[in-house]
């Protein structure tokens, strides 16, 4: 990144409008505007930005998405599209809180699970640090998001979905939801968060969506993110995790949405003997492009990482997996795998796979790998020759491959969901072959 | 119902099928024999209709030009071909494959689709024929099956999708004696007044378990010599060398 240019400064100014913050939070907020004039927005020459071009969104004037607009959404739609998970959901539009479609039944006792904007002061950790211009921008001009804390030692039986639902009638805009995580020693919760978009509207909107994720000393989170945008809008999502010593995360990550996609994971292992598994499936079909960057940084030792993202990639569609793991001197005992596993299912779908490895420190174990293949022709001919039609041998086959994923998914019925909904991409993928 | 004449094929630059001349009424059994190279397995995929294959030549099937139909219109028009290498496929379900496989089968003969229970129970008492334990059907297609399961899941799946024309590709090939005796005795407990087979074959010892109506020797991708079960056993004895076929390399 460098010192911003025109265009930059333009797309800053239309958005910019630092809304006021108690606890002198403004301090921040400005603080990180004033980065992104100074750096400015990353180009293809910044390694963690190589293969996502920033420039065609840029080149949109996106102005700030306005509060109080409904979009026509019932809780029957959100259940539909977002998957109905029982206990809380807190539902937001277009970055703002919605509360007539929000519910929260079975609040375990202690547990604080709440929007953004009534707890703001509790971000400032969090509000400090600017991986890059994106989330800065998040920083600077963030409304509304969630706030979840789970107290020492409570364990969540239910999980916490986020629904965030973006659209706009008119004119383009963006929206930045925050969101906070904190799950205390020995605690252990489930969060889902779910990416939309509205069905009605032009479906021109940037949401950029940041959230954090702390865990104490032993506790257990998994995180599902779902994030199935328009596929004419525009997403890129940071989700930055925090391990205490002994803890576990588990993330799952499925992207299907956007016109433009990045769902970046940054695992900061700062204290000792935590583990974190990330799970990742992409279908970029059409001219979609999806770009999945993980960061894992190992600086305390004992740590483990297992990281298996997979793509199905259709049409023009590209997708990226952009892995990254580095080993701190003085990480010893560190144990890692990487591998990534890309199905290609037209001649003009493209994957770029880059698992990285850096390693400063001895007496590690660490292994990487990535692979890309197109569906097995034996396999195809095999289930055509007992009847089953081409298109249908197709999908059942690409969707063996996704499985793998998809099995993964803790709880039924999020999974069941999800698996639907990346069957649905995969036939927007069979009509175009067959049109 | 199985007309082929004048077939050629070739693959690769390869000319292996050379004008080949069969006719296979309804419920009668061919064995077709010969040599490695001959021609057998290509025969079996050309009618199955396996892509790569440069094929002229004219094959008629219930009346119906076979080569001009896809493969899952062979399938879903009566025709079974038993793969001498079954394919595995990972992550997908054996019974929800042939599930989906009957189900297209049925929607093409105008017959309701089965549910999940009433396949289950269908194909359970399939599996009695060749011995098969029910857990397979909760494996992936062919995924880690030996050999010996490969084959009777092979001779399983002609039972539930009860074709009209079954071709067994060499079903013998890798088998031990005790494996060899529950997929022949599957096949002949298969064999009906409507439902033809062509069993094709390297060795006699297949036709000793299933008793063939006519046998074809097939050499350098033509039938040289016609007869009836006794052929078979001729050839046992003489090799095909004895029959004074030019059998060229490759």
């Amino acid at each position: 990144m460098g010192a911003m240019d025109t265009r930059g400064q333009t797309f800053v100014q239309r958005l910019s409008c630092v809304p006021e913050s108690n606890g002198g939070l403004t301090a921040f907020r400005r603080a990180a505007l004033e980065w992104v004039s100074e750096h400015g927005f990353p180009t293809t020459r910044d390694e963690a930005w190589k293969y996502t071009q920033v420039s065609p969104i840029l080149d949109i004037p996106f102005t700030p998405a306005q509060q109080g607009m409904d979009l026509g959404l019932s809780p029957g739609w959100i259940d539909q599209h977002a998957g109905r998970l029982g206990g809380v959901r807190l539902v937001f539009i277009n970055g703002f809180f919605a509360k007539g479609l929000s519910s929260f039944e079975d609040i375990p006792q202690g547990a604080k699970i709440t929007n953004l904007a009534s707890v703001e002061g509790s971000f400032s950790q969090s509000l400090k640090d600017q991986p890059n211009a994106f989330t800065a921008l998040n920083t600077a001009l963030a409304r509304d998001g969630a706030f979840i804390q789970i107290p020492k030692n409570v364990v969540l039986e239910t999980p916490i979905h986020l629904v965030f639902v973006s659209g706009t009638e008119s004119e383009p805009t963006m929206s930045h939801p925050r969101s906070l995580v904190v799950a205390e020693a020995g605690s252990t919760a489930t969060v889902v968060e779910t990416h939309l978009g509205a069905a009605t509207g032009t479906g021109r909107y940037l949401s950029n969506a940041v959230m954090d994720v702390a865990l104490g000393e032993g506790a257990v989170v998994t995180h599902i993110y779902v994030q199935n945008e328009a596929e004419t809008a525009f997403h890129l999502s940071h989700l930055g995790i925090r391990p205490g010593a002994g803890s576990r995360v588990t993330t799952h990550s499925v992207a299907l949405g956007g016109r433009i996609a990045r769902q970046e994971v940054k695992v900061m292992f700062n204290a000792p003997g935590a583990q974190a598994v990330l799970n990742g499936l992409y279908m970029p079909m059409n001219k979609q492009h999806i770009d999945n960057p993980t960061a894992i940084e190992h600086i305390a030792p004992q740590c483990e990482s297992r990281t298996l993202y997979k793509g199905v990639i259709g049409g023009q569609g590209v997708g990226i997996f952009d892995g990254r793991v580095v080993v701190h001197p003085g990480a010893i005992g560190t144990d890692s795998s990487q591998a990534n596993k890309n199905l290609l299912l037209s001649d003009t779908a493209q994957a770029n796979t880059r698992p990285r490895l850096e390693i400063l420190a001895d007496d590690v174990k660490c292994a990487h790998g990535a692979t890309v293949g197109q569906l097995d022709d034996q396999a195809i001919f095999y289930l055509r020759s007992r009847g089953v039609p081409v298109q249908v041998a197709r999908d059942i086959l690409t969707l063996a491959f996704a499985d793998e994923m998809l099995n993964l998914i803790p709880m039924t019925a999020l999974r069941s969901h999800v698996r639907e909904r990346a069957m649905l991409r995969m036939r927007a993928e069979a009509q175009e072959v067959i049109g | 119902m199985l007309n082929i004449k004048n077939l050629h094929a070739t693959v690769g630059g390869r000319h292996i099928l050379q004008g080949l001349n069969l006719q296979v009424g309804e419920g009668e059994v061919h064995a077709i024999m010969g040599p490695n190279g001959s021609g057998k397995s290509t025969l079996a995929h050309v009618l199955a209709g396996r892509d790569g294959y440069e094929v002229t030549g004219e094959v008629t099937y219930e009346g119906r030009d076979l080569l001009a139909m896809l493969p899952e219109e062979r399938a879903t028009g009566g025709v079974f071909l038993a793969f001498q290498y079954p394919v595995e496929i990972p992550g997908v379900g054996n019974l929800y494959f042939l599930r989906t496989a009957l189900n297209a089968i049925r929607k093409q003969r105008g017959l309701d689709e089965f549910d999940a229970m009433d396949f289950l129970e269908f194909a359970k008492a399939q599996m009695k024929l060749v011995e098969m334990d029910p857990s397979f059907m909760n494996r992936s297609v062919n995924e880690g099956f030996s050999g010996g399961e490969k084959k009777r899941n092979e001779i399983f799946q002609m039972a539930v999708l009860e074709p009209k024309l079954a071709i067994l590709d060499e079903t013998d090939s890798g088998l031990d004696i005790d494996a060899l005796r529950i997929v022949a005795s599957g096949v002949n407990a298969l064999r009906r007044k409507d439902r033809a087979m062509l069993v094709i074959t390297h060795y006699q010892r297949l036709l000793d378990y299933i008793e063939p109506d006519h046998v074809h020797v097939l050499a350098n991708g033509r039938i040289v010599q016609s007869g009836d079960k006794n052929l078979g056993r001729q050839l046992e004895a003489q090799g095909y060398t004895g029959l004074n076929v030019p059998v060229t390399a490759g």
